[in-house]
C-alpha cells in the first residue's frame, strides 16, 4: 500500500510552484477581467519546465510520466490561478500519444501547442458522442467525420473549448456515419477552421468557440477507448486544479479567522466559522483522496478511471464552490469587493463548475459507472 | 503509487488466508443475537482459536501474547476475515482499546492477571466511560468512587452506551475520586469485575429495536486499591490512552456503511429511477463521498506503513461516511416507498441505526472542533471550566438551571 507521492513527484510539485511563484499571477487574474493583455504568457515558462512532454513517451522526447503527474501541475497552476493551458494540452497529448501522431516530438518540445477539443463519451441514456453548446442544457452532437485514407474531414461546431485560442494544433474528436468516435489532428491554420476567442467570468481561462467546416487532419489512429481516456484526463486536471484553488481558499480563510476579533474574540473560535471552514478541509481531503485514485486507476486499472476521473471531478467541483463561498463568508463584505482575492476563486469556481460537461454531468456519470458495476 | 502488498506483506496475506480456509469451518456465522448465549459462547470460542493463531490482538507485544505486528498486518487480518466470510474477535474493544491501555498503564500484576484470558475472549470487556450527562465533555462524569479508611473504594453512578455490558466480565471504568480539583484531574481508571455486588445491567434498546448497547448502575460497589488502573488522580491521562486508540480502531474500520454496490443495483433494476436526474445525482453524491473515504483509508495506511500516526482529520472520514450512508439509504427509501421500511427489509436496520451513529465515537460537532483547532490551528472557544473545582461547577450549573 502505498499512495504517497514519490520523490521525483515531490520535485515536480516544488519546481512548479517555484515556477509559478516567479509570476504575480493573482493580481493579473484580476487585472485581465478589465484587460485581457494583463495576462502574462505562461507559455514559455510551461515549455521550459517541460509540461508539454509530460504525458508524451521519451523516445518522442517527452518526460514519460503518468497522468497524475500532469494533476500534479495543475493543482500548483489552480493554486495561485495560474493561466497556463494544461486543460488544453495535457488531454491533447494523451490522445497523440495514443494515436503515435508525427507531431508528437515538436509537441513535446514546445515547438508545437495543441489544443484538445473535448466529446463526451456515449453514456447509458445518451448513445452518441456530444460537444459543449454554446448555451443552454441539451448537448451538441459532436462534428461529424469523413474518414478519407490517413485524413479525416470535419464538419461541426465544438464551443468553450480550453486554451483554443493560440493553439495551433487542435485534436478534435468527431462522430462516422456509423456514430464511431473517429479522434484527428487538425492544424489551427488549415482551410475551413475558425477559432473565436472568449472568456466569460474568469479572465484566467482562455476559451474558444471552434467552428470546423470541412476542415481536414490527420487521422489518429486511436479507439474509443482513447478518445474516452482524453475526455476524463480534462476531468482529472480539473478535479486537480480546484483542490490547488481550495488549499489556498482554506488557507487564506484559516489565518483571517485568527486574525479578526469580534465580540472579544477571534472569529475562529467561534463554532460557527469553524465549522464552516472544518467542512472546507473534509471536502479538500476527500476530493485529494480521488485524486489518487483517479491517478492510480488510469495507470494501474483503466476500467475504473471513468469512474475515478468523474468522481473526482464532481467533488472537486463541489469543493470548490464551497470553499471560495466560504472564503467571501468568512471574510465578511470585505470577501465580497473587487479588490480582494475571494471573488477570483469564486469565478474560477464558478466557471470550472460548467466546462467540459459540467460538475453535474460527471456525478451523473459516477452514477452510471456505478449502476453498470457488474455485481 | 501502488495498492498492492509488499512481498513480505503478501506473504502475511498468503498464511492468515490459509488459516482461515483450512479453518473456517469451526466459525460461527458473522451475526446472531447478542442475547443469545449459545451464539455468544461460538463467538468467544472462534476469538480463542483466532488467539491461538496469532490472528488476535497482532499488534499486542510478544510479552502479552501478542504478535508484535504493525497496523498494517492488523488491517491485513481485518481484510482476509471478511474475505473468508467468518467473524472477527467478539472483543474488539478490549483487544483495540482497553487492553493497550493496561499495557501502557497498568501494573504488571494486572497485565498478566488479565491480558491472557481477554485476548483468548475467556473474559470479555467493557468500556465504562460515557454517562447520561457526560459524552463529548467526558471530563464532567460523575460516577464517584470514595475512597474508604481500609484505602477501598465505593463507587456510585450511572454509564450509559456500553457495548457487550451484559456478557462482559469486566470493565474499564472512569470515576471521579476527587471533587474538589478541576474536572480533569479528580479522575482514576478502575478495573470493574461485572458480576461485583451493586452492578446492574440494563440493556438500551435504541431506534433499530434491538438492544445493541446497555446502561449499567453501580450501587456501593466495592472496588480494592489493586483495581485502579495508572494511578488515582490519573485517570484523565489514562483515558487519553483508551482513545487514541479508539481513533484508530474507528478509522480504519469503516470500509462502508451500507453497500453502495447494493444501493446500485437496486436503483438500475428500476427503469424509471434509473432515468431520473434527480435520482442519479444523489446517487452520483454517495458514491463518489464513499469512494473517497476508501482511498482516504488507503492514504491513513500509507501514513502508518510510514510508521506514522494518522492526524485527527482521519475522523473526518466518519463524518463523510455516517452523512453519505444517511442520503442513501433516504434515497433507496425514496425509489422504493414505504415497502423499504419493513422490518425485515434491507434498509430497514441502518435507516434506523445511522441517526445515532452520528454521535458515537465523537459527535459530528466536537469532531469538527477537534479537526478545526488541531488540524487548522483555529483558536478554541472560551471555556468557563477551566481551573475551577469540579464540585463548584457542578454548584454553578445546577444555580444556573434554577434561575
Amino acid at each position: 500500500m502505498n499512495l504517497a507521492l514519490s520523490d521525483e513527484q515531490q520535485l515536480l510539485r516544488e519546481a512548479a510552484r517555484g515556477a509559478l511563484s516567479r509570476h504575480k499571477t493573482v493580481e493579473a487574474a484580476r487585472e485581465a477581467l478589465e484587460d485581457p493583455e494583463a495576462l502574462p504568457d505562461l507559455w514559455q515558462m510551461a515549455v521550459q519546465a517541460g509540461w508539454p512532454g509530460l504525458l508524451i513517451d521519451e523516445e518522442h522526447g517527452g518526460a514519460g510520466l503518468g497522468v497524475f503527474d500532469a494533476m500534479l501541475v495543475a493543482e500548483e497552476c489552480g493554486r495561485v490561478l495560474a493561466s497556463v493551458p494544461l486543460l488544453g494540452l495535457v488531454p491533447a497529448t494523451a490522445l497523440l500519444s495514443a494515436g503515435g501522431d508525427e507531431s508528437l516530438e515538436a509537441v513535446a518540445a514546445g515547438e508545437l501547442r495543441p489544443a484538445f477539443l473535448p466529446a463526451r463519451p456515449p453514456g447509458d441514456l445518451e448513445s452518441g458522442w456530444t460537444v459543449e453548446p454554446a448555451s443552454g442544457r441539451a448537448r451538441a452532437e459532436a462534428p461529424r467525420a469523413q474518414v478519407e485514407g490517413d485524413e479525416v474531414v470535419l464538419d461541426g461546431r465544438v464551443a468553450f473549448v480550453p486554451d483554443a485560442p493560440g493553439a495551433e494544433l487542435l485534436v478534435a474528436v468527431g462522430e462516422a456515419e456509423d456514430g464511431s468516435p473517429v479522434a484527428a489532428a487538425v492544424p489551427a491554420d488549415a482551410e475551413g477552421v475558425e477559432v473565436e476567442p472568449v472568456t466569460r467570468y474568469d479572465a484566467t481561462r482562455s476559451l474558444g468557440h471552434v467552428t470546423l467546416s470541412g476542415a481536414r487532419g490527420r487521422r489518429l489512429d486511436a479507439d474509443g477507448d482513447a478518445c474516452a481516456d482524453a475526455w476524463y484526463v480534462a476531468q482529472s486536471l480539473l478535479a486537480a486544479e480546484s483542490v490547488g484553488a481550495v488549499q489556498t481558499c482554506l488557507e487564506t480563510s484559516v489565518e483571517y479567522a485568527k486574525e479578526r476579533f469580534t465580540f472579544g474574540r477571534a472569529i475562529g473560535s467561534y463554532q460557527a466559522i469553524k465549522h464552516e471552514l472544518t467542512e472546507v478541509l473534509r471536502r479538500l481531503e476527500n476530493t485529494r483522496s480521488l485524486l489518487y485514485y483517479a491517478g492510480w486507476a488510469r495507470e494501474s486499472k483503466p476500467d475504473e478511471f471513468p469512474l475515478a476521473a468523474s468522481a473526482a471531478r464532481s467533488a472537486g467541483g463541489k469543493a470548490l464552490d464551497f470553499a471560495a463561498r466560504s472564503m467571501i463568508n468568512v471574510h465578511g463584505g470585505i470577501g465580497a469587493t473587487w479588490e480582494h482575492d475571494a471573488p477570483l476563486f469564486f469565478r474560477r469556481a464558478e466557471l470550472s463548475r460548467r466546462l467540459l460537461g459540467g460538475t453535474h454531468d460527471a456525478t451523473d456519470r459516477v452514477a452510471e459507472e456505478a449502476m453498470a458495476a457488474p455485481a | 503509487m501502488d495498492l498492492n502488498d509488499t512481498p513480505e506483506q503478501a506473504e502475511f496475506r498468503e498464511k492468515v488466508r490459509g488459516w482461515l480456509e483450512a479453518h473456517k469451518g469451526d466459525a460461527p456465522p458473522r451475526s446472531g443475537s447478542s442475547e443469545d448465549p449459545d451464539y455468544i459462547g461460538a463467538r468467544r470460542a472462534w476469538q480463542g482459536k483466532l488467539a491461538e493463531a496469532g490472528l488476535a490482538g497482532a499488534t499486542w507485544p510478544k510479552e502479552y501474547g501478542g504478535q508484535g505486528l504493525g497496523p498494517i498486518e492488523q488491517v491485513i487480518i481485518a481484510q482476509e476475515i471478511s474475505r473468508a466470510g467468518v467473524p472477527g474477535i467478539l472483543d474488539g474493544i478490549g483487544i483495540g482499546m482497553l487492553g493497550p491501555t493496561i499495557i501502557a498503564h497498568g501494573t504488571d500484576e494486572q497485565k498478566s492477571r488479565y491480558l491472557p484470558p481477554m485476548l483468548h475472549g475467556d473474559e470479555v470487556w467493557c468500556q465504562l466511560f460515557s454517562e447520561p450527562a457526560a459524552g463529548s465533555d467526558l471530563a464532567g462524569i460523575q460516577s464517584r468512587a470514595r475512597e474508604s479508611d481500609d484505602g477501598s473504594f465505593s463507587l456510585n453512578g450511572q454509564k450509559v452506551w456500553t457495548t457487550n455490558a451484559q456478557f462482559a466480565s469486566f470493565g474499564l471504568l472512569l470515576a471521579r475520586t476527587d471533587p474538589d480539583v478541576p474536572k480533569h484531574k479528580g479522575l482514576t481508571m478502575f478495573i470493574v469485575p461485572m458480576d461485583a455486588q451493586g452492578v446492574t445491567v440494563r440493556g438500551l434498546r435504541q431506534i433499530t429495536g434491538e438492544a445493541e448497547f446497555n446502561e449499567v448502575f453501580f450501587d456501593d460497589v466495592t472496588l480494592d486499591v489493586d483495581n485502579v488502573v495508572g494511578g488515582v488522580g490519573n485517570g484523565w491521562g489514562t483515558a487519553l490512552t483508551t482513545l487514541m486508540f479508539e481513533r484508530l480502531t474507528i478509522g480504519f474500520g469503516s470500509e462502508s456503511f451500507g453497500s453502495p454496490t447494493h444501493l446500485a443495483e437496486t436503483l438500475a433494476k428500476d427503469d424509471a429511477a434509473r432515468r431520473d436526474s434527480s435520482v442519479r445525482q444523489t446517487l452520483g453524491e454517495v458514491i463518489t463521498d464513499m469512494t473517497a473515504v476508501r482511498f482516504g483509508g488507503y492514504r491513513a495506511l500509507t501514513v502508518l506503513q510510514k510508521g506514522q500516526i494518522p492526524g485527527p482529520e482521519a475522523g473526518l472520514a466518519k463524518v463523510t461516511m455516517v452523512n453519505a450512508g444517511i442520503t442513501a439509504m433516504d434515497l433507496a427509501l425514496d425509489v422504493l416507498g414505504p415497502e423499504a421500511l419493513a422490518t425485515d427489509s434491507d434498509w430497514y436496520y441502518l435507516t434506523s441505526f445511522l441517526p445515532g451513529l452520528k454521535s458515537a465515537g465523537g459527535t459530528e460537532q466536537i469532531l469538527r472542533n477537534t479537526i478545526g483547532e488541531r488540524v487548522l490551528g483555529l483558536p478554541p472557544e472560551p471555556r468557563l471550566d477551566k481551573g475551577i473545582p469540579f464540585s463548584e461547577l457542578r454548584a454553578k450549573e445546577k444555580e444556573a438551571l434554577a434561575s
